[in-house]
């Protein structure tokens, strides 16, 4: 950690593969003890950076420090700072949850001592340890997940990293991760980062990183981003529109109405929360239904980017930028992204 | 208070490390221990896999027996007399045993790299030289694990009897096939280490392993071959690796045998002249068609000094292969 209280800091975080810039001069900050969340679609370069952050990859240029050490030249110090859990399973499926718990605790130099008391420990916290001399291969994608969370937290790092932790879950199990996510903060003071194209899961984090096409083109708490796109959308249908319309001008000549035909009464405006019993309470025409939309983080970044996150468009992404680090060569229609 | 600190010091001088010493002992105890759990976990998932264990040890018997069998008949045939190809063939087959089990076992860590496992162990601190030492000493394991099955029929009477020679000799062949095992795991790792196809994986390994193992001498003596094959299996490694298996189970035996002439010859005699290497030179002069199998081409020393040689070469190229990042 420096004197600002930063566990991770980078510095012009670069990775080229080939032509294709996956992440593009990337800078950001995470605080120690927050969990900091990297929202964007598949492809937009969450993974790389985790990947350059967690030393898996290099950095083409740039580097960043965790933990007050260096990613590019003192990647054991760093290692032993981190835990990862891996978007993609990384169990040894043929062996045990408590074999694939110990070969973590050898590789991370836990002392035999203390490896039996942690392993029950962790295990309890993900509620597997009925299930701890079964093999991995029985397992449900669930309760891999959580044992990988496990494995991840058994060597008490300083940071843990969560690709896409919830992916291919289902609702129940996601909402467990999540309570042990949060768990983990309040209990351990453990700095959590953590990548997804979920909005709901983003909502779950103290700050929040917009990435798309490589660039973080956002970063501020959830709340402060979802302000930035405006106040609320609030929607008013009543028994006479036009009476309806005048009363509101009248009564607030400041509103901007919505223009947009399948809406007479559309409007934005803070704190709609508030504003709508305060206009109801002495409003002359007869309201049928009111409907505020809060701005959710989608509008954050359909505002940020022009388009919506969306899976499909994603995965088609990704399966380019495999294919580019698979090859070397960038597949040829990010013109844009070209240098 | 000081006087106090000065003589504990004192007292337990002998007994303190400089932090260096410590931190240098540590780091090389952590090394080890890496080295020892990527070992043990690649051990448990070859023992559990039981086809994969009883395939393994199929394989062999099949070369031996089925292919050994029918060209000792063929030579009979063809006008060699009785050989005793089975016999010739064994130490052939082990180094065969031997180089296939050791260069495939490194589809493992194709395998960990599919699942996902490789992260888990490239993401962690345990240094890149102890993973791929791991890996060299699991596919070791494994690969001298067969061979030590196959030790076992050397005692059969139609390979080597059941004596105290053949002890002496499976017990003088497990140091050598451990040194060929070490140095034929760590070609495949070396290869493992980026290969990223499991369809490349078969075909490079063949296209590498089939030429090595023909011209190991591993089928037939390397003796009377065209200059070309003769300068080719000069430069295979592996012909050392068998030459070396052969010398030691070979030593003392009599593979051939009686060309027509010579079988014409009381046995005694026969032996008496081939015992004598200038009564036999002389005895080939007089009839050019009398074989001598060469059971050692190499003295034993040059063959384990190239064997080791090439695998310390390979075990550095695999290690480097590993240390690289993406």
């Amino acid at each position: 950690m420096d004197s600002n209280g930063d566990i991770i800091t980078t510095e012009d975080l670069v990775k080229k593969f080939g032509d294709l810039v996956a992440v593009d001069s990337v800078n950001f900050e995470v605080r120690a003890g927050e969990i900091f969340g990297f929202l964007g679609p598949n492809g937009a370069g969450k993974t790389t950076t985790m990947n350059m952050l967690s030393t898996i990859m290099k950095p083409t240029s740039g580097t960043a420090v965790i933990n007050g050490y260096d990613i590019v030249n003192h990647q054991n110090e760093v290692r032993e700072s981190i835990g990862m859990v891996f978007q993609d399973p990384s169990l040894d499926d043929t062996l045990t949850a408590r074999e694939n718990l110990e070969f973590h605790a050898v590789v991370y130099h836990i002392p035999r001592a203390e490896r039996a008391g942690r392993m029950k420990e962790v295990l309890e916290m993900v509620s597997l340890t009925d299930r701890a001399d079964d093999r991995v291969e029985t397992y449900s994608g669930g309760m891999k997940r959580r044992l990988e969370i496990a494995r991840g937290l058994l060597h008490y790092p300083k940071v843990l990293f969560l690709d896409e932790p919830t992916i291919g879950l289902d609702p129940q199990t996601r909402y467990h991760i999540w309570e042990y996510i949060e768990d983990l903060k309040k209990r351990e003071g453990i700095t959590i980062f953590l990548t997804t194209h979920y909005m709901e899961e983003a909502e779950h984090c103290d700050r929040i990183a917009v990435i798309d096409l490589g660039q973080i083109i956002a970063l501020d708490t959830p709340e402060r981003l979802k302000d930035d796109v405006g106040g609320d959308i609030i929607r008013l249908e009543t028994e006479d529109d036009d009476a309806a319309l005048a009363e509101l001008k009248e009564r607030y000549p400041e509103l901007e109405m919505i223009s947009d035909p399948e809406c007479k009464l559309c409007f934005e405006r803070e704190r709609g929360e508030e504003f709508v019993p305060e206009l109801i309470r002495e409003f002359g025409v007869k309201i049928v239904s009111i409907n505020i939309h809060r701005p959710t983080l989608d509008d954050v970044f359909l505002k940020l980017t022009g388009k919506e996150i969306r899976d499909d468009s994603g995965d088609r992404k990704e399966a380019m930028m495999k294919l580019a680090s698979r090859t070397g060569v960038a597949p040829g229609s990010r013109g844009n992204r070209r240098r | 208070m000081e006087e106090n600190t000065v003589k504990e010091i004192e007292e337990q001088g002998p007994e303190l490390e400089s932090a260096e010493e410590y931190l240098h002992r540590t780091s090389f105890q952590r090394s080890l221990t890496g080295v020892y759990i990527v070992w043990l976990r690649d051990f448990k998932r070859f023992w559990r896999d039981t086809p994969r264990r009883l395939g393994a040890f199929v394989q062999p018997l099949v070369y031996l027996f089925l292919l050994g069998t029918g060209l000792q008949a063929a030579f009979k045939v063809f006008g060699a007399g009785e050989t005793k190809y089975v016999t010739f063939m064994f130490p052939g087959i082990l180094g065969m045993t031997v180089l296939f089990t050791s260069v495939f076992s490194s589809i493992s860590i194709l395998w960990d790299r599919q699942f996902g496992f490789l992260k888990e162990i490239l993401v962690s601190p345990v240094p890149r030289s102890s993973v791929a030492l791991g890996k060299v000493f699991g596919g070791a394991t494994t690969a001298v694990l067969q061979g030590m099955v196959l030790l076992v029929l050397m005692f059969l009477p139609s390979i080597f009897g059941f004596h105290w020679e053949t002890l002496w000799k499976a017990l003088l062949l497990i140091p050598l096939m451990i040194l060929l095992a070490l140095a034929m795991t760590s070609v495949g790792v070396a290869i493992g280490a980026r290969l990223k196809s499991f369809e490349a994986f078969p075909v490079l390994m063949n296209f590498f392993l089939m030429p090595l193992f023909f011209l190991s001498g591993a089928m037939f003596p390397l003796q009377g071959l065209p200059s070309w094959m003769d300068f080719l299996t000069k430069i295979n490694p592996l012909s050392y690796g068998v030459d070396m298996l052969r010398a030691v189970a070979l030593k003392g035996v009599t593979l051939t045998t009686t060309s027509n002439v010579a079988s014409k010859l009381p046995p005694e005699v026969l032996a008496k002249i081939q015992s004598d290497p200038q009564l036999a030179t002389a005895l080939q002069k007089v009839f050019p068609k009398m074989p001598t199998v060469q059971t050692q081409v190499h003295p034993l020393w040059l063959d384990v000094v190239v064997v080791a040689a090439f695998g310390l070469v390979m075990l550095a190229i695999a290690i480097w292969q590993f240390n690289r990042q993406e």
